[in-house]
């Protein structure tokens, strides 16, 4: 099976006052058709930048893609063109945001803001389009979907709201949804019944999704494979079963302690609830030649210290940006 | 799990508000350069009479001499006055008027603003109704219509501005005060028993001022264009010279002698727009949320 | 709460408003010196006191503060306010025949400057580096610093006196023959200075806030999701961002109506423009008091008008006013 996307070594760039920080640092995954990938990391760490480069929504003047490539469908997004982008934005691959309350225009209509896309996209008219938004709000189960089209998004819950992101974002259907910390603003039931109704609707619709999230319970569950991310860079890769089961990179390991639940084998002695001690170094250090989680991590050496840590791949499809890999 | 990021960033030495605000102010090129071009109008008007002492009502010179020549720096008017002694004298009743009448309206606005916003409900309701009825009456005919029912002596024309412009004062102090009222401190000062009067003017006024002071400053410019309007219409005490007035008594010969207009529109025009410099450096140095850009 | 309802209570609160403006008007009548006697007096040279207290009893101003003023009321809800005796006309019929020609000119300006406010904005919101972002700069400093009377003056020596592009005063030329098109472009001619004159105030203030407004609107999450949604950039500007960056200009333009109408008696003084505000300036100088009082009666009628109308725009611009919140 050839993969859908292919990421190579890319490299993103922000200026900031304080120069240029590469926010995103030699990043390279793949991911296949229908299939789930998680991103896991603190904020600050490149996972929405990452996002925003696949959809060619860097912030305009302060980010840019400095190297590598990203192959979609076997085309070189980094090279393309700003209509070709748009071409694919919201048709072939399609992104939801974290906060509902602010990611929909509030002076228009969900139902139109929902047509606008069939209509850019699929050059569908408007009485088509409007129908097709209704269908949609009802795939994501909005009650009563034929009298809601005409709300605006000030009269629906945030729940409802993100429901409505949902529709939109897979009005086209896309071969990939991109769904950045999509419950995070949301109450916890309300958390739960999106997660569900993302799983249904990947398998009716065979959309990869690339979720993107520091809920961990929400990537065991969801994920088939994960990247965690640390400062811009991969610092573990491969099954999400695997990595839960044995993480290869300290800061996985402080992650997932974090989650006591998680745990793969309930019966075990549980650890006391642990954080990462320490926080992710600003954006002036991204880019040294040293393991950037150095200064937290309980494994120090001076090797860590000296270089940047290359990956080490493992037989079960792992892989993890650490010098002690192999022995953790 | 997650942690928000913390940048490092030096800490500030403590300074005084007032060292600090001048600091910021300082930045702010055009603001200091109008500073100092509204000192030297200041000079002008207090000192300009005694260093140049000719009449401004006096026939000094044929009239509509263009300036430059004949020893009159300005040329003269419609009637042959010296238009440099009139641009310096009326430079006195115009800055007067504009930073009375902005006095006024501070202090009517703040009071209304101040009594609307600390004690809410009835006095609120009221208090702003009457402000939206003033708002309702169009500014320059209603102090027209004062000046014109009551006389243009000096102090009516510096009432009728004055009592028509406070709308913006009073919006503006009693958001402050409905903002600040709720917060901790004053909270505590309440809790310690600090009476009504020392809360308003004590606690709350003296953080609410930074914007009251940007919108006071922005009055002065307001009112002197005020005035130039009402003595463009002939509205203004006869005897004085003020720089609208200039203007209106000239008007009808504009094809002869532009430059009587001109001139006196530039002194209006550039001291408004030092004052609006000054008003934009006030708030860089005032306004706490632009600090951080 | 139905839209009707809104409306309703606006329009009695509305009437409340303008029984306000009466009573003020009233009692500066009642409190300036001189009165409706002393006119008339004047007017026919001289009279003693006895046709004096009887002009008085006969224009009933021997009765009690209260009762006069009840009596104004009703003349006025009647739509009587009062007669000139120095244009010898019914005050009502008077400003009438001026008003639209103040209409004419408030509106042109108004819709000139928040048109080419809202484009100038909109332009430099997008290029915050661009040539437009210091005209937007230039604009709101010259706007707001000069006198808006000089700034006709100058207009009318540069393009009138100077160029004659444009006529020198007045509303219409009375030699002028032809159809409607004939006497719509003499009166476009003569109006384009003056109202000109009097947007540049309101133009600096729209362009200064629609680029506020614009760059705010730009930077938020919907805008992001348009983007992600692939629609043209144009798409995104021009239906998403403006539609709600117009909310708080709009709401600006309609406080300013006020502010149109002062500025529009200095200009009609300027450019001899026939309206409400030469009225004014010319009923001042006659000391005609029911005049007077009825201009500041009829132009606060215009403003709360416009603020209704402002009102009933903003619903359209933006659904959530109105709707619970």
């Amino acid at each position: 099976m050839s993969p859908l996307l292919e990421v190579k070594n890319l490299r993103i760039e922000l200026t900031t006052r304080d120069g240029v920080a590469p926010v995103i640092d030699d990043l390279s995954f793949t991911l296949n058709p229908g299939e789930t990938m998680s991103f896991v990391g603190e904020s600050g760490c490149g996972k929405s930048m990452t996002a925003l480069a696949l959809m060619g929504l860097l912030p305009e003047k302060v980010g840019r893609v400095a190297a590598g490539n990203i192959i979609f469908d076997g085309e070189d997004l980094s090279q393309a063109s700003d209509e070709r982008l748009r071409a694919i934005r919201g048709n072939e691959i399609s992104m939801i945001f974290q906060e509902p309350m602010t990611s929909l225009n509030p002076v228009f209509t969900i139902g139109e803001q929902i047509a606008e896309v069939l209509r850019a996209h699929q050059g569908l008219s408007r009485k088509a389009a409007w129908a097709q938004s209704i269908e949609l709000l009802n795939a994501v189960r909005i009650p009563n979907a034929k009298s809601r089209v005409s709300d605006y998004p000030f009269q629906m819950s945030g729940g409802q709201r993100q429901r409505a992101m949902i529709a939109m974002a897979l009005a086209c259907q896309p071969k990939i949804l991109i769904a950045d910390e999509p419950t995070t603003a949301l109450d916890v039931t309300v958390q739960a019944q999106i997660f569900d109704l993302l799983t249904d609707l990947r398998k009716q619709t065979g959309a990869a999704i690339i979720l993107i999230t520091h809920d961990m319970g929400a990537v065991a569950e969801m994920a088939e494979r994960m990247i965690v991310m640390y400062a811009g860079r991969k610092a573990e890769l491969g099954p999400v079963d695997q990595i839960i089961e044995h993480p290869r990179h300290p800061y996985t390991k402080g992650l997932i302690e974090c989650v006591p639940h998680i745990q793969s084998d309930p019966s075990l002695e549980r650890h006391d609830l642990v954080e990462v001690p320490g926080i992710v170094p600003s954006l002036r250090e991204f880019g040294k030649d040293q393991c950037l989680f150095a200064s937290r991590c309980a494994y120090l050496t001076e090797a860590c210290l000296a270089s940047r840590p290359t990956e080490k791949l493992f037989a079960n499809g792992q892989s993890a940006d650490c010098w002690h890999a192999e022995g953790l | 799990m997650t942690r928000p990021v913390i940048h490092e960033e030096e800490t500030p030495e403590a300074q005084h508000p007032f060292t600090e605000a001048w600091g910021m102010f300082r930045k702010n090129k055009s603001a200091v350069a109008a500073l100092g071009l509204l000192a030297l109008i200041t000079f002008g008007a207090i000192f300009g009479p005694y260093l140049y002492p000719t009449d401004p009502f006096e026939m000094v010179w044929m009239p509509f001499s263009p300036p430059g020549q004949e020893g009159f720096l300005l040329g003269t008017d419609y009637l042959g006055r010296d238009l440099l002694a009139m641009i310096i004298n009326g430079a006195k009743v115009s800055l007067m008027i504009g930073l009375s009448a902005a006095v006024m309206t501070v202090f009517i606005g703040v009071t209304v603003g101040a009594l609307a916003g600390f004690y809410r409900g009835i006095v609120e309701e009221v208090l702003m109704r009457i402000t939206e009825f003033f708002q309702v009456l169009p500014t320059l005919l209603f102090s027209m219509v004062l000046v014109a029912l009551f006389g243009a002596s000096l102090p009516m024309i510096t009432f009728a501005i004055g009592i028509v412009s406070w709308t913006a004062v009073a919006r503006i102090t009693r958001s402050e005060f409905l903002r600040i009222r709720e917060l901790e401190y004053v909270m505590a000062s309440r809790a310690s028993g600090a009476s009504n009067l020392n809360l308003m003017f004590g606690v709350i006024l003296p953080n609410a001022l930074p914007p009251i002071i940007v919108q006071s400053a922005l009055m002065v410019g307001s009112a002197i264009l005020f005035e130039a309007g009402l003595s463009f219409l002939g509205l203004t005490d006869p005897n004085v010279v003020s720089w609208g007035q200039i203007i209106g008594s000239n008007r009808q010969y504009i094809l002869d002698a532009g430059y009587t207009v001109t001139i006196p529109g530039v002194a209006i025009f550039v001291t408004v727009l030092a004052i609006s410099l000054v008003g934009d450096g006030l708030n860089d140095a005032l306004n706490p949320k632009l600090r951080q850009r | 709460m139905g839209i009707l309802r809104t409306i309703l209570l606006r329009v009695v609160y509305a009437i409340l408003l303008l029984v306000a403006v009466l009573v003020l008007n009233f009692s500066l009548m009642h409190l300036a010196p001189g009165d409706v006697a002393d006119t008339i007096s004047q007017s026919m040279g001289g009279a003693d006191q006895e046709i004096l207290d009887e002009i008085r009893v006969s224009y009933g101003l021997d009765q009690p503060f209260i009762v006069q003023l009840g009596r104004y009321i009703a003349n006025v809800a009647q739509f009587d306010l009062g007669y000139s005796f120095f244009y010898n006309q019914p005050v009502t019929k008077l400003i009438l025949e001026r008003l639209p020609a103040t209409l004419l000119l408030v509106i042109a300006a108004q819709i000139a400057a928040l048109f080419i406010g809202v484009v100038l904005g909109v332009i430099s919101a997008r290029k915050p580096n661009g040539l437009s972002n210091y005209v937007v700069t230039f604009l709101a400093l010259f706007g707001y610093s000069a006198p808006v009377f000089w700034t006709g003056i100058l207009l009318l020596i540069t393009f009138s006196l100077n160029v004659h592009w444009f006529p020198v005063a007045g509303m219409r030329d009375v030699t002028i023959e032809g159809g409607f098109w004939v006497h719509f472009i003499d009166v476009a001619r003569h109006l384009f200075l003056p109202a000109v004159t009097l947007g540049s105030i309101f133009l600096a203030l729209y362009s200064r806030l629609s680029r506020a407004s614009m760059m705010e609107v730009l930077g938020s999450d919907y805008v992001r999701t348009a983007k992600a949604k692939g629609l043209t950039s144009n798409q995104v500007v021009y239906k998403h961002a403006l539609k709600n960056a117009l909310s708080p200009v709009i709401t600006l333009a309609g406080l300013q109506f006020s502010a149109v109408l002062s500025g529009a008696v200095l200009v009609e003084a300027v450019f001899s423009w026939p309206g409400l505000g030469t009225l004014a300036f010319q009923s001042i100088i006659a000391r005609d008091t029911p005049t007077i009082l009825g201009i500041l009666f009829f132009s606060a009628l215009v403003v709360i008008i416009g603020n209704l109308l402002t009102d009933l725009a903003l619903r359209l611009v933006d659904p959530r006013v109105g709707g619970q919140k």
